[in-house]
């Protein structure tokens, strides 16, 4: 399974980075939306550094869904899930594969969010063990779950709309979780974090072990 | 000896739409069979479901031993399907495209290397994206991530289709290699000259139906044929041989 997770995550990315869609088009977009939430909470300075948390993850999820729902094109196209089947991949590796490639695109974006929010918000880093495992949690929950509901929308004519309708009320818990932590460790009060950090370790856990065990079930049926 | 393929009353669903209504087709190994039939007659239907792709709900399917109505995931590691969707990935080069496949099914990168010059894809051509290539080129590709994994079926669906002469000619030569070294070869095809040819029987079919026994192609002697268990039945039941029965129309 390992080595077909390698093989798949490696195309992946290869196809992003030949594509260049992430850099072009996601990081520009995420960006943008933290400027207009800067813009409209711009008046008051103290509100937007409150919020700083909150607003960090909606851009992340925003972006997340966009990375999302390119990855799942990638294999939508031309055959390529008929070619998969016959390849005899082990399902459980595509599914490992493509959400460890979405996870490390999203690291990518949320590293650019964050000097972002640093740069807009005004807001000063603190408690870097907690954010590093909190974001490292969430961004396996929010790839893997992704993936799972990329695959589960895939082929329908609706799915490019349907996908953030089924996803992000799914990916609400993460939100909930990571800002928390978020918030905990810009306070400076990184033990009120950690029982957070311990709901996005599970929902990651939970959320990969699922994708693993349905998407060759998903495969299958599309 | 067990056939490489074994329809028989075979029933297939795309949907809830009957696809196949009931396919009968032995194919021996090493024999290149034609499936022929107008457009909706079940062609490609009958290669999706040799490779597994589409689900037998009635009637006996085996190919390549295994019992595809059982679990049809087994035998897809042993097909080679070329269809009209080449399973390529347009921002990714040639080399990636055929390396992805070829190391996806196990294939080593000698094989994978021999696959591309083949196809004559070794050269220029292998650092160019996929989605800068011609229909043609395309299918080259997609006909080298098909030699790369050795299968022992080969199911074409068209495949001369968007190919020049040279590489019809090529792509006849390969499959006459394959056929030599074991592989067995089921096409579906409309270049009926070209197919026929190339064919050792000819199935027609209509309606997911198969409405003629396989005859030798044209140009075939039957002697020079690989002898299909149905053959073989067929033989010792019965005597004097019949001569090769023309094919029937469909009502």
């Amino acid at each position: 399974m390992w080595r077909d997770a390698a093989l798949v995550a490696g195309r992946d990315l290869r196809v992003e980075l030949r594509s260049r869609v992430t850099t072009n088009q996601v990081a520009p977009f995420s960006v943008l939306v933290l400027i207009l939430f800067a813009f409209a909470l711009d008046p008051d300075r103290q509100l937007l550094e409150r919020l700083a948390s909150g607003l960090y993850w909606t851009a992340v999820l925003f972006a997340a869904l966009l990375a999302i729902s390119r990855s799942a094109a990638i294999d939508e196209t031309d055959g390529v899930r008929d070619a998969l089947r016959l390849s005899g991949i082990d399902p459980a590796g595509v599914f490992v594969g493509k959400a460890a490639a979405v996870a490390v695109v999203l690291l990518g974006l949320e590293v650019l969010l964050g000097v972002g929010v640093v740069v807009l918000y005004g807001v000063d880093l603190a408690g870097a063990g907690l954010v590093v495992l909190a974001a490292l949690a969430a961004t396996v929950a929010v790839a893997a779950t992704g993936t799972l509901y990329g695959a589960l929308v895939s082929g329908l004519r609706v799915r490019e709309t349907l996908l953030p309708l089924l996803l992000l009320p799914v990916l609400a818990p993460v939100l909930i979780g990571a800002t928390r932590a978020f918030e905990a460790a810009l306070a400076g009060v990184p033990a009120d974090g950690w029982p957070w950090c311990g709901l996005l370790a599970g929902l990651a856990v939970l959320y990969t072990v699922a994708g693993a065990l349905a998407y060759g079930t998903l495969l299958e049926g599309s | 000896m067990e056939p490489v393929v074994h329809l028989r009353a075979a029933v297939a669903l795309l949907g809830r739409f009957p696809a196949l209504a009931g396919i009968d087709l032995d194919v021996a190994r090493g024999e290149i069979v034609l499936l022929r039939g107008p457009n909706g007659a079940g062609k490609t239907t009958v290669l999706r479901a040799c490779a597994g792709l589409v689900p037998v709900v009635r009637g006996e399917a085996v190919v390549l031993g295994h019992d595809l109505r059982r679990d049809p995931r087994p035998v897809r590691r042993h097909v080679g399907l070329l269809g009209h969707a080449t399973g390529l990935f347009d921002d990714l080069t040639v080399a990636d495209n055929v390396r992805f496949w070829g190391r996806a099914c196990g294939a080593d990168p000698g094989d994978i290397a021999a696959a591309m010059a083949l196809v004559g894809l070794d050269g220029r051509l292998r650092d160019v994206s996929v989605g800068r290539l011609s229909a043609g080129q395309r299918r080259r590709t997609s006909l080298a991530c098909l030699l790369a994994r050795r299968p022992e079926l080969w199911l074409l669906d068209e495949p001369h289709a968007g190919l020049d002469h040279e590489t019809r000619d090529q792509l006849d030569g390969l499959i006459g290699r394959a056929v030599e070294q074991g592989a067995t070869v089921l096409i579906a095809s409309h270049e009926l000259d070209r197919a026929e040819s190339l064919a050792h029987r000819v199935v027609e079919l209509a309606g997911g139906m198969t409405v003629a026994p396989a005859r030798p192609a044209p140009g075939v002697p039957p002697a020079e044929l690989p002898v299909s268990p149905t053959q073989e039945r067929e033989a010792s039941s019965a005597s004097p041989s019949p001569a090769p029965p023309e094919v029937s129309h469909v009502a």
